[in-house]
C-alpha cells in the first residue's frame, strides 16, 4: 500500500445511491486545488470532477484503508490520515472539507452502504491477497489444470471421500471459529506424536466439512482424544473394531445444529458428520495414522469415517456430562472408543425392570457373551425406552445399577468349553458370578427419534480401561 | 486475478511436497514386465530390442499398444497392464 495522497481522499461505490448523491461535490471540492482522490471499488467511470480517479476494483487500497461504509471520506496531510467521516453528513463534510456552503441543496444527513471489503467471504479472500494472513503451514501449490478435490486424493489426505480442498481463504475463515492462537500446541497426535497446532485442526476440519462454528467442539475432541488414558494410539493401531466416537453434550450442541432426534447415530446432519470426520482426519494426516499402515484393523468399521452426535438431554435424566462430574449446561464432548451400532428391538417392556433385563441380555454380547470385563459399553436409549425410566421415576444412576446387578453373570456358563465354545473365560471363574463390566465400564446417553421402542448398545474396545483405553469428557471453549 | 491455487498442508510435513517416484525393485527376478507401444512410428523398433534384451536375461514381457498416441491410453488398458505386470516401460516420445 503506497502511502495516501495528501488532500480529499473518498472511497465509494456507483451501486451505493449516496455515493452516487455525493458525486457532484467532487468537483466543487477540487475546484480550489485541493488534490481530490477517489478510490472506486466497483465503477472505474464513477468519480467524475476529483481529480484522480483510482480503479480500486481489486479493493487493494479499501481493505488498506479499513473501510466498513461507502461513501468515506478521509483528509490526509504529509501523507497520515487526519479525519474521516462515512455517509453522507452534511456538517462532518463540511468540517473536513473545509468548505462551509458544501451540499447546501443535499439532505442533511444519508446514511452509506456497505464497503465491497465486508461482501461475505472477501475479507478472507483480502487478507490473503494483500498478504495480511500468515501460515505456518506449507503452502502446496498445485498445478493450473489439476482438480482440487482430486489433488487432495492423489496427496494421500482423504479418508476415501472427497474432502473440501484447504485453500487459505477456507482455513482463515475456519480460525474465525475460535479465539485461540493458530499457532498454538494442542498436543501430539499419534501414531507419529507429531506436534499439532490449531492451525493445523482447522486445516483438517476445512477438509472434513466443517462451519467456523464447529471448531470448538473439533478442537476439544482432538485435544480430548490426546488425553493419556484415552488411548488413542492403540484405538487406532488395534486389529480390533474400534475408533473414536464422540458425544456431545450442552447447549452449543443444539446452537451448531447438532442432531440428537431422528436417525441420531446416522448420516445427513453437517455438524454431526463433519466434526467427527474432522477428528478422524487429524490422526489420519497430522498423526500419520492410515489404515494398512499403522492402522492395523482386521475389519474397520464405518464409524471410523466419523461417528458423532448430541446427547438428547432431558430434564429427568442426568446427562453424560454431568455423570460425567461436570455442571448441568457446561459444553462437553466425550470420547468413547466405539465398534458398530447393534440394535436393542423391545416393544413389549412397559417397567423398568423388563427393559433393563432386555438392555443387560443384549449387553452381554460385546465382544462375546462368553466374555467379561473387556470391552466397555455405550447404552444408547431412545425417547419412547427413556419414557419407560422416567415414568418409573428411574434415574440414570438407577438404571446403571440395576444394569450392574443384572450384569453379573454366572461363571459357569462362560468358561472355556462351556457350551461346547472354546472360547470363554477362564476355567478359574467356574462356580463365580462374574460381572460383565470393569466398573466404570457403562456409559449411557439418551439419544434418538421420538417414535420406535428400540435403543442401541455400542462396544467399546476389547482393552477397555487402564489396560487401552478409558472414555474421557472435555470442556469444549471458545 | 486469480493465480494458481494454494492448498495449505493438513498433514505434520514430514515428507516432501513433490510426491516420491515408486522405488525401483533391487532386481526383476520373478518380476514381469509390461512393454507400452503408445503407437509413435518406429517406436517399436526400440521396444522390439529392448523385449529381446530383457527375454534374453530370463524376465516375462508382456506387450501391450495404445491404439492411438494422441490420447491417453483407455482405462481398460491401463487397469490391464496394472494387473498383469509388476513392472511397466513406456515410451513417451519420438
Amino acid at each position: 500500500m503506497p502511502s495516501l495522497p495528501d488532500g480529499l481522499v473518498v472511497v465509494a461505490k456507483r451501486e451505493c445511491p449516496t455515493c452516487t448523491l455525493v458525486e457532484p461535490l467532487l468537483a466543487e471540492l477540487a475546484a480550489d486545488g485541493t488534490p481530490v482522490t477517489v478510490y472506486v471499488q466497483d465503477d472505474p467511470a464513477f468519480g467524475r470532477g476529483a481529480t484522480r480517479v483510482v480503479d480500486d476494483t481489486r479493493l487493494e487500497h479499501s481493505y488498506a484503508l479499513d473501510v466498513e461504509i461507502v461513501p468515506t471520506l478521509i483528509r490526509v496531510e504529509d501523507g497520515r490520515e487526519v479525519e474521516r467521516t462515512y455517509g453522507w453528513h452534511r456538517g462532518d463534510w463540511q468540517r473536513i472539507s473545509g468548505r462551509a456552503g458544501l451540499g447546501a441543496a443535499l439532505p442533511e444527513v444519508r446514511p452509506g452502504c456497505g464497503s465491497l471489503t465486508l461482501e461475505p467471504g472477501v475479507s478472507e479472500t483480502l487478507a490473503v491477497r494483500f498478504g495480511k494472513a500468515k501460515f505456518a503451514s506449507r503452502a502446496v501449490e498445485i498445478g493450473a489444470a489439476e482438480d482440487p478435490e482430486e489433488a487432495c486424493f492423489a496427496r494421500g489426505w482423504s479418508d476415501g471421500l472427497p474432502v473440501i480442498p484447504p485453500t487459505r481463504e477456507r482455513v482463515l475463515r475456519m480460525l474465525s471459529g475460535t479465539t485461540r492462537d493458530p499457532g498454538e500446541i494442542i498436543g501430539m497426535v499419534p501414531p507419529d506424536l507429531a506436534p499439532c497446532t490449531v492451525e493445523k485442526v482447522a486445516i483438517n476440519a476445512v477438509m472434513a466439512g466443517c462451519k467456523p462454528e464447529y471448531l470448538p467442539v473439533v478442537l476439544a475432541a482432538v485435544e480430548a482424544a490426546l488425553i493419556d488414558e484415552f488411548g488413542m494410539h492403540g484405538i487406532l493401531c488395534t486389529t480390533m473394531f474400534c475408533g473414536p466416537l464422540v458425544v456431545v453434550n450442552g447447549p452449543i450442541a443444539q446452537a451448531i445444529g447438532m442432531n440428537s432426534g431422528v436417525n441420531a447415530l446416522g448420516q445427513g446432519n453437517r455438524a454431526n458428520a463433519t466434526i467427527g470426520r474432522a477428528l478422524q482426519l487429524v490422526i489420519r494426516n497430522v498423526g500419520g495414522g492410515r489404515p494398512g499402515e499403522v492402522d492395523r484393523s482386521a475389519l474397520g468399521t464405518p464409524g471410523k469415517y466419523t461417528f458423532c452426535f448430541a446427547e438428547a438431554e432431558h430434564p429427568q435424566w442426568n446427562p453424560l456430562s454431568v455423570e460425567r462430574g461436570f455442571a448441568r449446561g457446561t459444553n462437553t464432548v466425550t470420547l468413547f472408543a466405539g465398534e458398530g451400532v447393534q440394535g436393542i428391538v423391545d416393544q413389549k417392556s412397559r417397567t423398568p425392570e423388563s427393559l433393563a433385563r432386555t438392555f443387560a441380555l443384549c449387553m452381554r454380547a460385546v465382544d462375546h457373551p462368553k466374555l467379561a470385563m473387556a470391552g466397555d459399553a455405550l447404552l444408547v436409549v431412545s425417547p419412547e425406552h427413556s419414557r419407560v425410566f422416567f415414568d418409573a421415576g428411574w434415574s440414570k444412576a438407577r438404571l446403571l445399577e440395576e444394569l450392574t446387578a443384572l450384569l453379573q453373570l454366572p461363571g459357569d456358563e462362560m468358561v472355556v468349553g462351556a457350551g461346547g465354545i472354546a472360547e470363554g473365560l477362564p476355567l478359574s471363574m467356574k462356580g463365580t458370578r462374574v460381572p460383565k463390566f470393569r466398573p466404570g465400564g457403562i456409559q449411557i446417553v439418551r439419544a434418538g427419534g421420538s417414535a420406535g421402542l428400540f435403543s442401541a448398545v455400542i462396544a467399546g474396545w476389547a482393552a477397555s480401561g487402564p489396560v487401552g483405553s478409558t472414555p474421557v469428557t472435555k470442556e469444549i471453549t471458545t | 486475478m486469480n493465480g494458481p491455487t494454494v492448498l495449505l498442508d493438513p498433514t505434520a510435513e514430514l515428507a516432501p511436497v513433490a510426491r516420491a517416484l515408486s522405488a525401483r525393485p533391487p532386481s526383476l527376478d520373478g518380476k514381469r514386465v509390461g512393454i507400452l507401444d503408445i503407437s509413435k512410428a518406429r517406436g517399436n523398433v526400440f521396444l522390439d530390442r529392448l523385449d529381446e534384451l530383457l527375454q534374453a536375461r530370463g524376465v516375462t514381457v508382456r506387450r501391450y499398444r495404445k491404439p492411438t498416441f494422441t490420447r491417453p491410453a483407455p482405462v481398460e488398458l491401463a487397469q490391464r497392464i496394472a494387473a498383469e505386470c509388476n513392472l511397466v516401460v513406456e515410451g513417451l516420445a519420438d
